[in-house]
């Protein structure tokens, strides 16, 4: 028997996250190194899965499977693919910068720690799950933890408000998926006559075009809610600009991932047809993401603002490839899903420093940082340049792909798309220049105290992933084009 | 004649134990009455809860006693909710002076368990109804049990008053059933109905509004939030529980024994019933400043919620809602535990009353995380499990629109459930330095609370015997 290393990793974050609980609330330093002494072991074994996924032999590995509930065919089923394994060690990076970011916490960390790492535990759980039903247990797992992570961490002002408007829609998206989940499941029963929710065995139920042209709505919108989708996108900037920064960083660079990667796998995946069907919907609604999200961000004044628009925007171009359904698409979305996980958690955890230190997030009052802040200065910058999809960066190695698979459907949307190309790299000079240079305001003299070596730490690690990548696109792009062949095999010859 | 007394095993039990708590408490000193009194109640339900589970595990299904009971999975499994609820319920009341110091309260406690283990038993109407009668009229006195306490007695006497009512006309209902019919066994009822007219289901609805009453659905739940304001938290909290699942248990074994056919007009009765009761307790949840009156709303709304299971009318319906039923003693319970640790101390059931919680005691905030996440319907809980099963139940018949209809419904607990945890976590004491102000937990608080949060986590996770038993309770019906 191997290694079940798979479960270690979703294991580790949630009994950590007990463990920490039975600490004594005033011993804070323990609790701190315990979080990061887990986290270093959750990243270490996912950059294990990821080196030693067996690219020759492809298809989904690591697999363990235990009976759940056999009366009713739940099973705790995990393995990865191509297109999870990416994910997962996404999902290690951010914990592990989440949490050297988040030392500073001084109010109860003990139960700051134990949430995200339920959160975590979560997000793993949906990743490597090959059970419907684990999906789903994980799914909302990773959450509920956010509601509290932002009501009580949160930005004082909009935290209330934002902490519920995101769980609320964030609920409402699971279980209209769930429902479609549980009408896939009966009519499997009758089809098969198995009772099962292991999404192997679904794939082969031979839904009828009928049943996938009704059902494949509700579960990919449901999902796609947490991906951010136009016009569900609203809950996603107020949640990232309320949320402390770690959570911040969970929740644009893993958590919309999620929702798109569950729309993928529970979606297109298991309801092609339906798929191929509403593709073109989709599409537009993606694309309206792309575009509108990059405009919205321009015009905004607070820089988290801007950001979280930013997210909504790249989230779209993951959608977008996605509803190409083409090879090039769908490879596009894969890294896209990384890289700007990867992005996203740099954004935010160079403004979680700068306002950290200025108290405000507002571009105008901001100026001058550079020469406070030489680190994040540059950390940000960098993370424009993927955001802006430079070559060299691993912005340009995912929006390529995608832009081609979208001039292939569609040349006229591919051109559209394009206009927020030129939107992204304005807003995100404009932020850059008025941030970073110009004048320091003078009341900022004497707070910019420079960033601890574990924040560096953190943000190297980020900038170190996002630049490798751009110019070493193959030790990404091989595994996730594999993950892309294994839906493509569903989606028969497209 | 068939007279199988491992029938009636625990029902004998618990008779024999309160019989010894009348006996013992002249000899117990007074100062340590309370202690005494305490424990040999809850050590005693503890007891008969195992001797009753490895002993008295029913062979096959039988009807015994002349008829009058049903020795089977389904009677067994809820005795088993019962007993327990009723254990913890003891350890509850301990730390209650008006409660704890009174032999009286353990031993109405125990009639009332034995009164809801024979309706989830009773195979024939006038066993049925002596059962109800039995149940209620001691939680009747319960419910106003404090005496010097205004909203106690005004607890007590609604709770009598809308109880008699109900019971008369549920009374009425059962006499024209068994002149349509000619029996009063239920098996045999579900012969001479088997055609249903009109006047069998006028007779039905008549009974529903007793069946109503004890399970709090719409329309007949008026007197929840009233009587767990007013009676003592503990006994809110048994009545919240069992004394709803004993509803439910009558509910689903008088429902699927004498209208066997689906698709009659019961379950489309039901099913409407069960739209009202979620969103009507849902919405009304929604603007409760109290916690205790947002419990029961909440109640009422679960009530919904398990009535999808019963209106499915499966095998796996009926398992839905009796895991349900499980998850939901479980969690609520826990809820009223905490409402009454917190509430001896902060002497409020306000719900601003609990601002800084977390600080001023982190288990228990965190101990009602888990009640509370769980009632919303999120794992790794009980109550995700229990959803997500009567769920499955309902698209299973094709009941999509009442799916949804829960649906939506469960989006607006959260809504509620969460924000109550908002004022734990989040808000804080008006200035004031909540370490300061701790919140101690006694050791039978302790105890109970760490048994229900590890039941919940324990029904979330490692579901499958606890379902298996509930299959086996609900394939004893069919």
């Amino acid at each position: 028997m191997q290694f079940p290393i798979l479960s270690v990793i979703v294991f580790t974050p949630l009994v950590t996250s007990l463990l920490i609980l039975l600490m004594k609330p005033e011993r804070k330093t323990e609790v701190r190194v315990a979080a990061l002494a887990a986290a270093s072991f959750a990243l270490l074994l996912s950059i294990w899965v990821f080196i030693s996924y067996d690219k020759t032999a492809a298809g989904y590995q690591f697999l363990e499977k235990y009976s759940w509930l056999p009366a009713l065919g739940i099973s705790y089923h995990v393995g990865v693919d191509g297109m999870s394994a990416p994910l997962v060690l996404l999902t290690g990076v951010v914990m592990f910068t989440g949490v050297l970011i988040s030392w500073g916490i001084d109010d109860r960390p003990r139960e700051f720690f134990a949430f995200l790492f339920l959160l975590a535990g979560g997000v793993f759980g949906v990743f490597v799950s090959l059970d419907l039903f684990m999906l789903f247990f994980f799914y909302e797992i990773a959450v509920f933890p956010m509601y509290l992570l932002i009501v009580i961490w949160g930005w004082v002002k909009t935290r209330e408000y934002a902490a519920m408007k995101l769980t609320l829609y964030l609920f409402l998206g699971s279980v209209m998926a769930l429902v479609g989940a549980l009408a896939m499941y009966w009519v499997n029963y009758q089809n098969t006559g198995i009772l099962t929710f292991d999404m192997l065995q679904l794939e082969k139920a031979g839904f009828s075009g009928q049943f996938q042209y009704i059902w494949f709505m509700p579960v990919f919108m449901g999902f796609a809610i947490l991906g951010g989708i136009f016009p569900f996108h609203n809950w996603s900037p107020d949640g990232h600009v309320a949320a402390p920064t770690a959570v911040s960083m969970f929740h644009a660079g893993v958590l919309m991932k999620l929702g798109a990667f569950a729309a993928l796998r529970v979606g297109v995946m298991l309801l092609p047809e339906g798929a191929k069907q509403w593709a073109w919907l989709i599409f537009i609604l993606a694309m309206v993401n792309v575009v509108y999200g990059a405009f919205i961000a321009m015009i905004q004044t607070d820089l988290k603002y801007v950001i979280g628009f930013s997210s909504v925007s790249h989230m779209g171009l993951v959608m977008l490839g996605i509803a190409t359904l083409t090879p090039e698409g769908l490879t596009g979305a894969g890294l896209q899903m990384f890289s700007h996980g990867v992005m996203t958690a740099l954004f935010f955890a160079s403004v979680g420093m700068i306002y950290d230190r200025a108290h405000t997030r507002m571009i105008p009052e901001l100026g001058g940082m550079v020469k406070a802040l030489p680190f994040v200065a540059i950390a940000f910058t960098v993370g424009g340049l993927v955001g802006m999809g430079m070559p060299g960066f691993s912005g340009f190695v995912a929006e390529f792909p995608i832009f081609m698979g979208v001039w292939k459907t569609q040349w006229l949307a591919a051109v559209i798309a394009s206009i927020s190309i030129i939107v992204t790299a304005a807003y995100i000079l404009i932020a850059v220049r008025k941030v970073f240079f110009g004048k320091m305001p003078a009341k900022f003299e004497g707070h910019m105290t420079p960033i601890s070596a574990l924040d560096k730490v953190a943000l190297f690690t980020l900038v170190l992933l996002m630049t490798g990548l751009g110019m070493f696109p193959n030790l990404l792009a091989p595994m996730i084009s594999l993950g892309v062949q294994n839906v493509l095999r569903l989606l028969g010859g497209a | 004649m068939n007279l199988n007394l491992l029938a009636i095993l625990p029902e004998a039990l618990l008779v024999l134990l309160a019989v010894a708590i009348l006996i013992l408490d002249p000899l117990f000193k007074a100062d340590s009455r309370r202690v005494n009194l305490g424990w040999l109640a809850a050590g005693g339900l503890t007891l008969i809860l195992l001797i009753s589970f490895l002993a008295g595990q029913p062979a096959q299904n039988e009807l015994t006693l002349g008829g009058m009971v049903r020795f089977d999975w389904f009677a067994f499994a809820f005795k088993m909710f019962f007993i327990f609820a009723a254990a913890i319920t003891a350890l509850l009341m301990m730390d209650v002076d008006a409660l704890a110091n009174r032999a009286e309260a353990y031993v109405l406690l125990l009639a009332a368990t034995i009164g809801m283990n024979l309706m989830a038993a009773s195979a024939d109407l006038v066993m049925l109804y002596l059962a109800i009668e039995t149940t209620s009229i001691p939680l009747y006195v319960l419910a106003g049990f404090l005496t010097d306490n205004d909203k106690s007695t005004e607890a007590g006497f609604k709770y009598l008053l809308f109880g008699a009512m109900t019971s008369a006309i549920l009374l009425y209902g059962f006499s024209l059933l068994f002149g349509f019919a000619g029996t009063t066994n239920l098996a045999a009822m579900a012969v001479s109905l088997a055609t249903p007219t009109v006047f069998s289901l006028g007779a039905l609805l008549l009974v529903l509004v007793g069946f109503g009453f004890k399970t709090s659905i719409v329309p007949f739940h008026f007197w929840a939030p009233d009587v767990y304001e007013g009676a003592s938290t503990p006994i809110a909290g048994f009545l919240s529980t069992a004394s709803k699942a004993a509803g439910f248990a009558v509910l689903l074994r008088f429902s699927l024994t004498v209208f066997p056919q689906t698709g009659s007009q019961w379950q489309y009765t039901l099913a409407v019933i069960s739209i009202l009761t979620m969103t009507i307790g849902n919405l009304v949840a929604l603007a409760q400043k109290n916690i205790k009156r947002m419990l029961a709303y909440s109640s009422i709304a679960h009530a919904g919620y398990a009535l999808i299971g019963v209106v499915a009318a499966s095998t796996l319906g009926t398992a839905s809602a009796v895991f349900y039923m499980m998850a939901y003693i479980l969690t609520n319970l826990a809820a009223f535990a905490i409402v009454t640790v917190a509430g001896r101390v902060i002497g409020s059931d306000d719900l601003r009353a609990y601002d800084g919680l977390s600080r001023r005691s982190p288990y228990l905030a965190l101990a009602m995380l888990v009640a509370f996440l769980s009632l919303a319907g999120m794992p790794p809980f009980g109550g995700f499990v229990a959803k997500l099963l009567v769920f499955a139940a309902g698209v299973e018949k094709g009941w999509i629109g009442l799916v949804i209809a829960g649906i939506i419904n469960s989006i607006i607990g959260v809504y509620y459930y969460l924000t109550t945890l908002k004022y734990v976590y989040l808000y804080r004491m008006e200035g004031e330095d909540e370490e300061s102000y701790p919140i101690p937990v006694s050791r039978p608080y302790a105890i109970a609370l760490t048994v229900l949060v590890a039941g919940v986590i324990l029904l979330g996770t490692f579901f499958a015997p606890w379902y298996d038993l509930t299959v086996k309770a609900a394939a004893s019906l069919f």
